[in-house]
């Protein structure tokens, strides 16, 4: 569970937050209204900030803390921003099985970072997921939305130098 | 549209169009090029194949004579991308975007079949033998996967020309909802997510159990969660409308009017088709108000999960639509009578929904035809780990584990030895080699301590250890259990603590006894699913690879070779040349010796982390 407050100042801009009024007017008298807001809401943003939440308990009427306690609960919403180039490791059970765990390590090493961590310049995040379904191809793992299939742990610079 | 005639004129037309690729022929005429457009083939580039046919064909000027067609998953995902050319049936396996104006210039436009880049084994000496006819496919029958890379997901019209929504016009013009809800029962269908439990019952027990309902609705759980599995993902990118049209049969036998379709938000591609064939079907007026003329009305909307494992547990998912922490809650009272909102509800999963029309259309009989006397019908398979052909498979109930993976999935590669299938995934167990001929279904599965699940089939060899596998599923649960209960959230963590001391070597046979009691104890405290089936990896890998365990705590070796804290690592001094790359790289500055003099690893400073053997080039190093 992460903290309240991210480590990095919010810099919403006053067209996002348009955009997100829009998106809550749009589904504000539906039924279950709160998880497809949240999840339009960290496409405009990149990430849930308590900011965010803030407006969204204001225009829904639904409490903070209750959607707090949503935002916290799924592992897909974000409390702090991802790296320019999002890098997720597949460690589903194909993936485990042909390795993935090694290359997972690799790049823990060669960011310098933790997984679920951003490095200091914004540049690459890096995390765990659990099978994007492309098990065929395992070992993978994903850059934003480009996938690299069939890995061993040598390939690990080659991707990387390509985002540098 | 609103009458069936429409539906039976759409039919007319396409149905030649589709079916031309359930066999290949010689029959001359417009050529049809289906690409993949699954993940797995999309992830290998599918997407640029198709693109650089089109440019292709235009550059040859046979744009009139060749259709290019995107469609769903065809199940060999380990030789993707896939193609296939029809009317000829010609498989073409791992294309390359530089092959492409070859194949577009011999064979599209010159009508000349070049086998160089056909799957191997469709090559004959005669010319080339029907995909059918090759290991893989042979032994599958194809009922919930049967228009998965067959039709262009994204057309409504190819779907109906393959029967689509006949069987939903039969129920609700010939059958009372009480006949369909009998016609599934007497098929024998069972929930394809995991429990098992009877279909049939559980349409009639939201039918019959709150007979004033104002409202009601039909779920359907796409929230794939099981890592290693994706059955359900291929159904909705390669036959959406499937799952469309069985959910509008299950709103009539139960009277409802609204359904849900609950799907994982990593399946980007599953949900785009889902958004597709839902505007489709209601721009033909076959969801939405007064159906085929009927008063009967029924709607479908998507719901995106964001990742929580939890919420495949049936009460979680409804929790989770309704728009709150996905928590599952106790039952009863079950779905079927307080669900959604408090309504009665039914949930299914999408591989159940897919066999549903069919059922409907051939009768309960046929379906009641395959399978076991206890499992009836078909089960997909995502195979996957260490096996050959990993992709998708369907074959009816009762093919033994021996078949699925040396006949079908063309058994281990590089010559390893199978050890164990892991089956259920995070609920599941392990199947060991003694248990290779049992025929697969629900009851056999239980009783040998792993279950169905959803379908995944993780092959292992002997390079896999055991107690490691069981540490990745604990580390699993641990991540997602929600929290809600005791002995889920410190059961589960306690577990994995103790398994984390075995694999240090720092366990006790103790440890093992205690960890075997608070399996059970778990098991039998546990609020829902998850935590009920959380130690199951652990009690399958202790029946059945016990002498692992017992090797981690008294001999303090892992032999697999898998736990680095019980590697030990040494030089092969015949082999070592001295080359000092191994040296060099050492982390720990453990290795000594002097150029071209064998080196020596010093225990007391090896990290264990494996660098030198990556390094050496002589293959002088080993693990123990």
């Amino acid at each position: 569970m992460g903290s309240t407050i991210s480590s990095i100042p919010f810099a919403g801009t006053p067209e996002q937050e348009k955009k997100l009024r829009a998106v809550i007017d749009s589904h504000k008298n539906e039924k279950g209204c709160l998880m497809p807001i949240l999840q339009q809401a960290q496409e405009i943003y990149g990430y849930l900030p308590i900011e965010v939440q803030k407006i969204i308990a204001a225009e829904t009427g639904y409490p903070l803390e209750k959607i707090y306690g949503v935002v916290t609960f799924y592992a897909q919403f974000a409390l702090n921003p991802k790296g320019q180039y999002k890098i997720s490791v597949c460690l589903g059970t194909a993936c485990y099985v042909k390795g993935s765990g090694d290359i997972y390590n690799k790049l823990i090493e060669k960011l310098g970072i933790e997984g679920g961590g951003c490095t200091s310049d914004g540049k690459f995040s890096l995390e765990a997921c659990r099978c994007i379904g492309a098990c065929g191809l395992a070992p993978v793992l994903t850059v934003n939305d480009d996938v690299y299939g069939r890995l061993t742990v040598d390939d690990i610079d080659d991707i990387l130098a390509k985002y540098n | 549209m609103k009458s069936l005639e429409e539906l039976n004129a759409i039919r007319d037309k396409m149905k030649d169009h589709v079916e031309i690729r359930r066999e290949s022929s010689d029959a001359a005429g417009k050529y049809q090029v289906l690409v993949c457009g699954g993940t797995g083939c999309t992830s290998s580039g599918s997407a640029k194949i198709i693109e650089k046919l089109n440019e292709e064909i235009e550059k040859n000027g046979i744009k009139d004579k060749v259709e290019v067609i995107k469609t769903g998953c065809f199940g060999l995902c380990a030789l993707g991308p896939i193609m296939i050319v029809y009317p000829e049936g010609a498989f073409y396996s791992m294309v390359k975007e530089e092959e492409i104006p070859e194949i577009v210039r011999e064979h599209l436009a010159g009508g000349h079949v070049d086998t160089k880049y056909l799957y191997k084994e469709t090559v004959t000496e005669n010319g080339i033998k029907s995909l059918n006819e090759t290991n893989f496919y042979k032994k599958q029958h194809r009922v919930a996967l049967r228009n998965c890379g067959v039709i262009n997901p994204e057309n409504i019209d190819e779907y109906i020309g393959t029967d689509g929504y006949q069987a939903l016009a039969k129920v609700i013009k010939e059958m009372t909802p009480e006949q369909v809800i009998q016609t599934i029962l007497d098929s024998g269908l069972r929930g394809r997510g995991g429990g098992g439990f009877p279909t049939g019952m559980k349409w009639k027990l939201a039918r019959n159990i709150v007979p004033d309902a104002d409202q009601k609705y039909v779920c359907c759980n796409a929230d794939e969660g099981d890592p290693g599995a994706f059955m359900d993902r291929s159904v909705l990118e390669g036959d959406p409308h499937v799952v469309l049209e069985a959910m509008a049969i299950a709103g009539y036998a139960i009277g409802a009017n609204q359904g849900y379709i609950y799907v994982r938000a990593e399946y980007p591609i599953a949900i785009h088709r889902l958004e597709i064939a839902i505007g489709q079907a209601r721009e033909y007026g076959i969801l939405g108000k007064g159906i085929f003329g009927t008063d009967f009305d029924f709607d479908i909307e998507l719901r995106l999960g964001a990742g929580a494992f939890v919420c495949g547990e049936e009460t979680a998912l409804m929790t989770s639509i309704e728009g709150n922490r996905g928590e599952p809650r106790p039952r009863p009272p079950f779905p079927a009578e307080k669900g959604l909102y408090g309504k009665p509800t039914i949930l299914n999963n999408v591989e159940t929904y897919a066999n549903v029309p069919r059922i409907i259309l051939n009768g309960a009989e046929w379906f009641a035809s395959m399978g076991t006397e206890k499992s009836k019908g078909t089960k997909v398979f995502a195979l996957g780990g260490k096996i050959n052909n990993t992709g998708l498979v369907e074959v009816p109930m009762g093919t033994t584990l021996r078949e699925v993976v040396e006949e079908i999935g063309g058994g281990i590669p590089n010559g390893k030895k199978f050890k164990a299938a892991q089956t259920g995934g995070p609920s599941g167990g392990c199947i060991p080699a003694q248990h290779f001929d049992v025929p697969i279904d629900y009851d056999n599965l239980i009783a040998i301590g792993s279950m169905m699940g959803s379908g995944g089939l993780i092959v292992m060899d002997e390079d896999n250890c055991m107690v490691d596998i069981a540490k990745f599923f604990l580390e699993f649960t641990v991540d997602e259990s929600c929290g809600k209960c005791t002995p889920c959230r410190v059961g589960t963590k306690r577990l994995l603590e103790i398994l984390d001391k075995i694999t240090k070597g720092q366990g006790t046979m103790e440890d093992i006894d205690k960890m075997e009691e608070l399996c059970y104890y778990i098991k039998a405290n546990s609020l829902c699913g998850l935590g009920q089936t959380a130690p199951n990896p652990v009690l399958s890998t202790l029946k059945f690879f016990r002498d692992e365990y017992i090797a981690h705590v008294q001999d303090k070796r892992c032999p697999a070779g898998v736990c680095k804290k019980l590697l030990s690592f040494e030089i092969d001094p015949d082999k070592c040349k001295g080359c000092t790359a191994c040296a060099r790289v050492c982390p720990g500055g453990a290795i000594e010796g002097s150029v071209k003099t064998p080196h020596v690893i010093n225990k007391d400073k090896c990290l264990k982390c494996g660098a030198c053997i990556e390094k050496c080039k002589f293959g002088a190093i080993s693990k123990k």
